[in-house]
């Protein structure tokens, strides 16, 4: 860890080279230590296992098109979910914006040449990947039905397999920890001259809280997979009640790592939207202070809520009164930031890009999940709508209409600094719009399923749900056909796309105003001193003279400050 | 050179951290566990023998001393008595190392395993065949295992870190390694001094 800093290989000064092109061996790439290699590592692998879940989605949906056997027998489809939720939450969701977006973009708005251990960082990107191969080696073992949450006694007496996935879980939290860590200590000590806590972008800010929660929940759930291998090797009965255990127990470690969890989740996309409403606003975010701070209520007040989880476990009625109580007080923070975005645009001037699109939809979409969210907190209705299709809805309205919508906002916000090239506006927004009109057919049906007591994870249902079922696979289908539209647009723009300037969006983030499109390999040609706020887009007028310009088309002219 | 090592003695901070987290499960599960069946842990710690625990504490304050002398040793540039240091601490991971294979072994041998193998026989474990007897001896394994596997990477690393330092790779310029090893090592330390009063003597 003594190497703090990366040591730019020698450039060539005659041929302007990128990060992309100034070593193209397998070897420079595969032993990387530049953060922004590393996150196009971690999008590569991220993104390939969002297909595979994907598709398991697509195909749990397919099964439940009409009431019994449709495609599948049980048994297969209990693997597909459980396959789906456990790829989704542990190597999706959990490393994405952080590993990706974080590291590519988090270092250079900070003015820094890298993160604090750039070997530690490539570390974690193995672990991440060992964590992977484990998966697979489970999935080949055979039988993971439990779910994504592994509930005790069952998953203890379970087959080999679930030895591998939570073998899995603790090392892929051993890269979630590890990342953290280096977050929190480049945000500390790497932050260029002049940019002071309260000059930094929103986007370093929700990854700092993000970070914290990382390193102080995820051990927790590491000791909790260890626990249950333990239980599952040598029968140690901590949480088996054949031996004496107790299985709430597993429940409540299981929880204290698992609401936290979904702040690791969700913190980082309110950091891409907060920064995208400023940009697309080309207004200052409203009440900067408190959206950053609110990130850091979030992921304290994160900690004490995971008894809502377990209302129906058993646990004392006071302890669920309470954890009820604190579970409405998540509602503060997160309101103050939706209302501080809201502002953001009404004072702002908005133009509608694809990346604010996305930021639109997030807006739509996670203040029903927020709002769900908190109806689901009250205890008497919790008790009816536990299990059922409305947990399932009200969870991918935050996960996925929250934190899948902003990533994919974020990507092609930074799609030209990471690539240097623009993506088709048209196919952008085509594509926003259609996983937004999919996404609500999907899973608004589900709320209703859910309130009419459909219960989640069931193989076969009543008749009288059947019309919902199907109105929800359909919507499954404009989904998908929206995310493969996304990724066709980010195909053709490699091949096709127009140069990016180095700043076509007018932003005031050091990203953009003093890094070219892509970076160079050390990202600046020298230290950036930061004399102003990260949305303040007067200043940056005052200093390049076209800030201002509110321009319909793609700045494309490369810029030089 | 020093916002670096800074950067280096912040990040070990945090780790720290997380080890601390990761332990507070076991010590949750221990504090439940002891809660629900009070009488069978009173019982239990007696089943362990507090004089070769006492020893393995006493073992571990004077390695963490050394460490620590070690770090004084190396801000003066000291490398002989830096390596002297490190030695001493090896030397006494390692006795602790020989008194926890021995408190093992005898327990294995007398069919005191954790969980549902749980089988005491022999003059000694015989009697402690209650209910929740597993209970206690699984957390106090898996407790002091894992601890143990700390021990174990910790030697490691301070082995290493010997080296380096009889090959003159440190210096009172440059001696952040040994700084995050002594750091490690106290957190080993600290937690088995939680450790022993919980399971030996209470």
């Amino acid at each position: 860890m003594s190497e703090t800093v990366a040591v730019p290989a020698s450039i060539d000064t005659s041929v302007p080279k990128n990060y992309l092109n100034h070593d193209k061996s397998i070897k420079s790439w595969l032993l990387t230590l530049d953060h922004k290699r590393i996150a196009l590592l971690y999008l590569v692998t991220i993104s390939i296992v969002f297909l595979v879940a994907g598709v398991l989605a697509l195909l749990v949906r397919a099964e439940l098109f009409t009431a019994g056997e449709t495609l599948m027998k049980p048994d297969t489809y209990n693997q597909f979910f459980s396959l789906h939720g456990i790829l989704m939450v542990f190597l999706f969701i959990v490393p994405s914006v952080p590993a990706i977006m974080g590291n590519f973009v988090m270092p250079m708005q900070l003015g820094a040449i890298d993160v604090a251990f750039p070997r530690l960082n490539l570390a974690s990107y193995y672990i991440y990947l060992i964590g992977g191969v484990l998966v697979v080696t489970a999935i080949l073992a055979g039988n993971i039905d439990t779910g994504w949450t592994f509930y005790t006694p069952y998953s203890a007496r379970l087959g080999s397999s679930v030895i591998f996935m939570t073998l899995a879980v603790f090392i892929a939290g051993f890269s979630s920890i590890l990342t953290g860590l280096n977050f929190i200590v480049t945000i500390h000590k790497m932050r260029a001259p002049g940019l002071t806590w309260n000059r930094l972008p929103l986007f370093v800010w929700s990854i700092y809280a993000t970070s914290i929660v990382q390193v102080l929940a995820t051990p927790v759930i590491g000791i909790t997979m260890l626990l249950l291998l333990l239980e599952k090797t040598l029968q140690i009965g901590i949480f088996d009640p054949a031996l004496g255990g107790d299985p709430i127990l597993f429940q409540h470690f299981f929880w204290f790592y698992s609401h936290p969890a979904v702040y690791i989740m969700i913190l980082p996309a309110f950091g891409i939207i907060s920064d995208l409403m400023g940009v697309f606003s080309r207004h200052e975010v409203q009440g900067y202070k408190f959206v950053a701070l609110s990130s850091v209520a979030i992921a304290f007040l994160g900690f004490l809520v995971w008894g809502h989880h377990m209302f129906v476990s058993g646990q004392s009625a006071i302890s669920s009164i309470v954890f009820s109580l604190i579970t409405y007080l998540i509602g503060i923070p997160t309101g103050v930031k939706v209302l501080n975005w809201v502002g953001t645009m009404y004072r702002g001037s908005v133009s509608f890009k694809t990346p604010m699109l996305y930021a639109l939809s997030f807006l739509f979409l996670f203040t029903i999940g927020g709002l769900t969210g908190v109806a689901l907190g009250v205890l008497g209705l919790d008790i009816h709508l536990h299990d059922t299709y409305f947990v399932v809805a009200h969870f991918h309205y935050v996960m996925m209409g929250g934190t899948v919508i902003a990533a994919i906002g974020g990507l092609h916000y930074w799609w030209p600094k990471i690539t240097g090239k623009m993506y088709n506006e048209t196919m952008g927004s085509i594509a926003a719009v259609l996983i937004f009109i999919g996404f609500n057919v999907t899973f608004f049906t589900q709320f209703v399923l859910g309130t009419k007591g459909m219960p989640r994870r069931y193989y076969d249902y009543q008749i009288q749900y059947e019309a919902l079922h199907q109105i929800s696979t359909v919507g499954s289908w404009i989904l998908a056909s929206g995310l493969f539209l996304v990724l066709f647009t980010f195909i053709h723009s490699l091949m096709k796309g127009k140069k990016a300037g180095s700043n076509p969006w007018g932003a005031a983030t050091l990203e953009w105003t003093h890094t070219a499109s892509p970076p160079s390999p050390h990202n600046f040609d020298e230290q950036p001193i930061v004399t102003h706020g990260p949305y303040d887009y007067h200043a940056l007028a005052r200093v390049s003279g076209d800030g201002a310009a509110q321009t319909s088309e793609p700045e494309l002219s490369e810029s030089r400050h | 050179m020093d916002q670096q090592f800074d950067a280096s003695k912040m990040g070990m901070w945090i780790f720290l951290v997380t080890e601390v987290l990761l332990f507070s499960g076991m010590f949750v599960a221990y504090t439940v566990y002891r809660v629900w069946h009070p009488e069978t842990f009173d019982l239990l710690s007696g089943a362990l023998d507090w004089r070769l625990g006492g020893f393995n504490t006493l073992v571990l304050l004077g390695s963490s001393f050394t460490v620590a002398m070690s770090i004084h040793s190396i801000q003066k540039s000291d490398k002989k008595a830096t390596v002297m240091y490190l030695v001493i601490t090896l030397i006494c991971a390692a006795a602790f190392m020989v008194v926890k294979y021995i408190e093992y072994t005898t327990k294995f041998e007398h069919g005191v395993f954790p969980g549902a193998h749980f089988a005491p026989h022999g003059e000694h474990y015989a009697p402690f065949d209650v209910p929740y007897a597993p209970q206690f001896f699984s957390i106090y394994f898996v407790m002091t295992g894992i601890h143990g596997v700390h021990v174990l990477v910790g030697m490691g690393v301070i082995a290493w870190i010997a080296i380096r330092t009889a090959k003159g790779h440190f210096d009172s310029q440059y001696y952040t390694p040994i700084e995050l090893t002594g750091l490690y090592w106290h957190l080993v330390d600290i937690i088995w001094i939680f450790l022993f009063p919980l399971l030996y003597l209470i």
